[in-house]
């Protein structure tokens, strides 16, 4: 019912606007067309200077409005980030200029030279000067631009240091699976045919490979240590998807068959961003950046920062993965009575090393 | 084939000007069919009409399309049972007991929103109107170099229109993986309903596409090339032609190439080969695919290689149009013309150039990255050139704001303002931030979809009376103006705000998600203001077609003023053209205000006194 008495309420607005419009039409014939025509011609060129003034208004309003809920209210969480937000007020700055100047020229123009009987057009076909100014202006602000821009892409895309920590990471419609290589610092090897929800294994560990045996594999969250760089070596198990780290400033695709890495270097844990935000419920989250299917929009992870000694309580706690695929393996499960009853198999050995 | 022949048929005339010795040429054309004159026409002017109502209707489904999605991002939690009904006896899988659309209806429809604006409208729609109305018209032809081809073009794409229109209504949806399709998500039935028989159709449909480009394109190029009227040299080409053949030359060289994509996607969808696939296993299956070896990145080179040249494809009529209209009612030349095809042509080979600026964050390889990043800024070049000969064009002219006027300045404001957001994305280093935000989604609504929309509006204003020998009404031509540009601003400008804040784009529902809750009123604000700008368009249709009938006659054969040939045909010319013989052309196109004449028209030889430039 209230959708026919919406449609109702259109329809008759767009009725009142046509028979106006027509109506104004008759009346500019009546007066004589070229009267209508001028006295129209003026009224545009008030509005030329009048959206001008709004919309540089508006331009300042919006920014009033939105900019403390961008990320560039706050500092960025990673030292990598830095760099992308000087490079953002840089290049903010020279095309903001840009704006500026040429939105004031166009709509200034078409005010100040609308049609008058006192103005002959200027015939002004070409003019080399001024032609080679704005073509080697702008391609000196663009090289300038262009420098600055691939001196950080080239520290971005560089080696990560040696003493980075890393994990791996898995997108999976709709989820994201994160391995720690534990105490061997190296990950076991993986065929994407094992995969096995059912057995625990969700990467398709190879288990024949003893590297496996104390590799943790978990899934939701993500903990990274403060100012400790960080390699993430990302791969995708089904589409292509992407590990979006808004507040770190990058990101970076998952692709089937071909791992992509990146590294950076965390500055606040968790819980001092929550401070830093003002906001309790404050979370590093991970957002999938690339189209990957329905569930796209809510295939979320988090990655909690936290200090060496945290994260060192928190890796204790965690069970490799090979003990989650073979129960029976695992020193915890064994019988009371015959503690150290597997205790002699290679992979215990490796956990019990992992464990401490 | 000569003009003469393309008309008659029997007469086969080897010289490439035939038109010259035709003085006794009429208009003989009474016994015309409903059907050979209104359905299976040969006349690039009935074409371009079909072309451009076609493309029409695509607009008004990929608005609507998307409207619907927006009020989904506007309004999460409301529920809209007038709509869901109608939606629901589409698809019963696009809409929720509680009156809301589901994931699936919103990727379907952000899909194939996409994908009809960028191809069907504004390529289709925005090329086939007006390369097939202009090009013979402003050079002096009769008709293009192929008129039978031009139909088939039309045809062509009416069936891919047919398929991609049916897709919509199939069982499991039409294609909802994104216009770009990248597999596997595009390669795999199992891991989207979407990317069941719905790809199949979008597939078919894009190759039909594909081929009306082509047949199109190459009738474009051969035409400009070859059936120019006497005196009409390359360098007296007013600029929409020179932009319409560049945007043919772009989607001649590049659409086969996106056209091989294809083919080896729909290999591995129907034939089990691995181009693109490797290492997949599905969760919705719980198994793993037997394809190895594939690389899933390999189509977005393809994809892109077509991709990046289309935006051109896009733009370049818009920037040709308007180049025209800026000059005519500006009353003065356009400023540097030389310039301007100079930088049309730079940009078209740097076009074939940038592709990869796309793909920075697929692990490309970072050198190759930074090839990309420097070839991509050079395209701001001849970009920034082309914004300041229109700026110098306005200056100290005599300006007739004419609703095609408006629209033109309007296109030159968006250009600028999405153009220099180019200048961001372009820059790896700042795309490993914004890539796939928000951000995106402001900088190619502004730069490509609304400015290429604006010089589509410009061109209809300002050729109408000479498609329909009417004009429009101008005051709602100036209502439609004024509010389509303050509200591509309100939706588009906010916009950059929610990518700065890493926003994702593509994404259904933002309200599980700390980081971009935030904008949940901006969403409402532009969803709000994309339903009246919607609205605002419908009543530009409506004056559209009311005016085709009703609208004020035209009295004179040159309304506007100009210089060009088209405005020396008839009111309303038949097929041919012009009655009699096909002017002769004396000079360029933009002898506005000179040695103080109003305009001096092509066809008017040089005088004796006449000055240089
Ligand atoms: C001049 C007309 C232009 C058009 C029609 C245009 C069109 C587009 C389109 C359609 C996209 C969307 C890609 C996607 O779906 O992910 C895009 C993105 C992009 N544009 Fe433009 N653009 C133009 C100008 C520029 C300029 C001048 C630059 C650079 C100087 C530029 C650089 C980029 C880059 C790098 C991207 C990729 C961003 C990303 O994917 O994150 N564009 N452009
Ligand atoms: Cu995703
Ligand atoms: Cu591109």
């Amino acid at each position: 019912m209230s959708m026919f008495f919406t449609i109702a309420v259109i329809v008759l607005v767009f009725l009142i606007i046509f028979q106006i419009a027509k109506a104004s039409e008759y009346v500019a014939v009546l007066k004589g067309e070229e009267r209508g025509r001028r006295q129209q011609n003026k009224v545009n060129g008030f509005l030329m200077i009048g959206f001008l003034v709004l919309g540089l208004v508006g331009v300042y309003v919006c920014n009033e409005m939105f900019y403390h809920k961008t990320l560039l209210a706050h500092e960025s969480a990673s030292v990598q980030g830095e760099k992308v937000d000087s490079m953002l007020w840089v290049t903010l700055i020279v095309t903001g200029v840009v704006f500026i100047i040429t939105q004031i020229i166009l709509f200034w123009f078409s005010y100040r030279y609308q049609e008058s009987d006192n103005r002959k057009a200027f015939y002004f076909p070409h003019n080399n000067t001024m032609e080679l100014v704005w073509t080697v202006v702008p391609a000196i602000a663009l090289t300038v631009l262009v420098v600055i821009g691939l001196r950080n892409w080239f520290t971005f895309t560089s080696e990560a240091p040696k003493e980075a920590m890393k994990v791996e990471v898995t997108g999976k419609q709709f989820g994201w699976i994160f391995r720690y290589a534990g105490k061997d610092k190296e990950f076991g090897k993986k065929y994407f045919r094992n995969i096995d929800e059912a057995a625990s294994n969700s990467l398709g560990q190879i288990w024949d490979d003893p590297k496996n045996f104390d590799d943790v594999v978990v899934t939701q969250t993500m903990y990274i240590v403060k100012n400790k760089p960080v390699e993430l070596i990302i791969n995708s198990r089904d589409v292509i998807h992407d590990v979006g780290l808004s507040h770190f400033r990058l990101k970076m695709d998952a692709v089937p068959g071909t791992p992509t890495t990146l590294w950076f270097t965390p500055k606040f844990t968790t819980k001092e961003m929550k401070e830093k935000t003002g906001n309790p419920n404050f979370q590093y989250e991970i957002s999938c950046d690339q189209m990957c299917g329905n569930g796209h929009y809510s295939m979320k992870g988090v990655i909690e920062v936290v200090t060496q000694l945290e994260y060192d309580a928190w890796f204790a706690k965690q069970k490799p993965n090979y003990f989650a695929a073979f129960p029976d393996k695992d020193p915890a499960n064994a019988q009371p009575a015959a503690p150290a009853a597997g205790a002699d198999t290679t992979a215990a050995k490796a956990v019990a090393a992992a464990a401490h | 084939m000569s003009n003469e022949a393309v008309l008659h048929g029997s007469h086969v005339d080897t010289s490439h000007h035939a038109d010259a010795h035709h003085g006794d040429h009429h208009d003989h054309h009474h016994h015309q069919s409903f059907i050979s004159k209104y359905v299976f026409s040969q006349d690039h002017k009935m074409i371009a009409k079909q072309f451009l109502i076609t493309g029409m209707v695509w607009a008004v489904v990929g608005g609507l399309m998307s409207v619907i999605f927006r009020i989904q991002l506007g309004y999460p939690e409301a529920s809209y049972h007038w709509l869901t009904d109608i939606l629901g006896d589409i698809n019963k899988n696009w809409v929720t007991k509680e009156g809301r659309i589901t994931a699936d209806a919103y990727y379907a429809m952000v899909t194939t929103h996409g994908t009809v604006l960028v191809f069907f409208v504004l390529t289709a729609g925005l090329s086939g109107t007006f390369a097939n109305f202009l090009i013979p018209l402003q050079i002096g032809a009769r008709d293009m170099a192929s008129p039978f081809m031009n139909m088939l073009s039309y045809w062509f794409f009416f069936a891919a229109s047919v398929v991609m229109m049916s897709s919509i209504f199939v069982e499991s949806g039409p294609f909802s993986g994104g216009w770009t399709a990248y597999p596997p998500l595009s390669a795999l039935g199992d891991a989207s309903p979407g990317s069941k028989t719905g790809m199949d159709m979008w597939l078919i449909a894009m190759a039909l596409f594909v081929v009306s480009s082509l047949l199109g394109g190459l009738n474009y190029i051969a035409t400009v090339l070859n059936m120019r009227t006497k005196g009409m040299s390359m360098t007296r080409l007013p600029l929409t032609i020179w932009a319409l053949f560049f945007t043919a030359v772009l989607g001649v060289l590049s659409f086969p190439v996106l056209f091989s994509g294809f083919i080896l996607l729909i290999f591995d969808r129907n034939f089990g080969t691995s181009f693109y696939l490797s290492d997949i296993f599905l969760s919705s299956t719980n198994t793993a695919l037997p394809n190895e070896g594939g690389s899933a990145i390999l189509y977005q080179h393809l994809f892109w290689f077509l991709g990046h040249p289309e935006v051109y494809i896009i733009l370049l009529p818009a920037m040709g149009m308007v180049s025209e209209i800026l000059s005519t009612n500006a009353r003065k030349p356009i400023f540097g013309y030389m310039a301007m095809i100079g930088s049309l042509f730079a940009i078209v080979i740097l076009a074939f150039l940038v592709w990869a600026h796309h793909m920075f964050v697929t692990g490309l390889n970072p050198f190759l990255g930074s090839i990309f990043v420097l070839l991509t800024l050079l395209i701001a070049v001849p970009s920034a050139i082309k914004v300041f000969n229109w700026l110098t064009t306005l200056w100290r002219g005599n300006i007739r704001f004419t609703p095609a006027m408006l629209f033109a300045i309007g296109f030159v404001s968006l250009f600028i303002s999405g153009g220099l957001t180019g200048i961001w994305l372009g820059n790896s280093a700042l795309d490993i931030h914004l890539h796939d935000t928000y951000f995106v989604i402001a900088h190619f609504h502004i730069v490509m979809g609304v400015a290429s929309m604006f010089g589509m509006f410009a061109g209809i204003y300002h050729w109408y009376p000479k498609m329909y020998g009417r004009y429009l009404n101008n005051t709602l031509s100036y209502i439609h103006f004024w509010l389509t540009m303050i509200g591509a601003y309100l939706i588009f400008w906010p916009m950059h705000y929610e990518g700065l804040a890493g926003m994702p784009r593509r994404y259904y529902d933002y309200s599980i998600w700390e980081s971009f809750k935030q904008f949940a009123e901006l969403n409402r604000f532009i969803s709000t203001v994309a339903m009246i700008v919607f609205a605002v368009q419908i009543l530009f249709l409506i004056n559209f077609f009311y005016s085709i009938w009703k609208g004020r006659k035209v009295t004179s054969q040159n309304p506007w003023g100009s210089t060009t040939l088209e405005w020396t045909t008839p009111i309303n010319p038949g097929h041919g053209n012009w009655p009699g013989e096909i002017p002769e052309v004396y000079r360029w196109a933009y002898d506005y205000g000179k040695d103080g004449h109003e305009f001096i028209p092509q066809t008017q030889p040089v005088g004796e006194n006449e000055s240089h430039h």
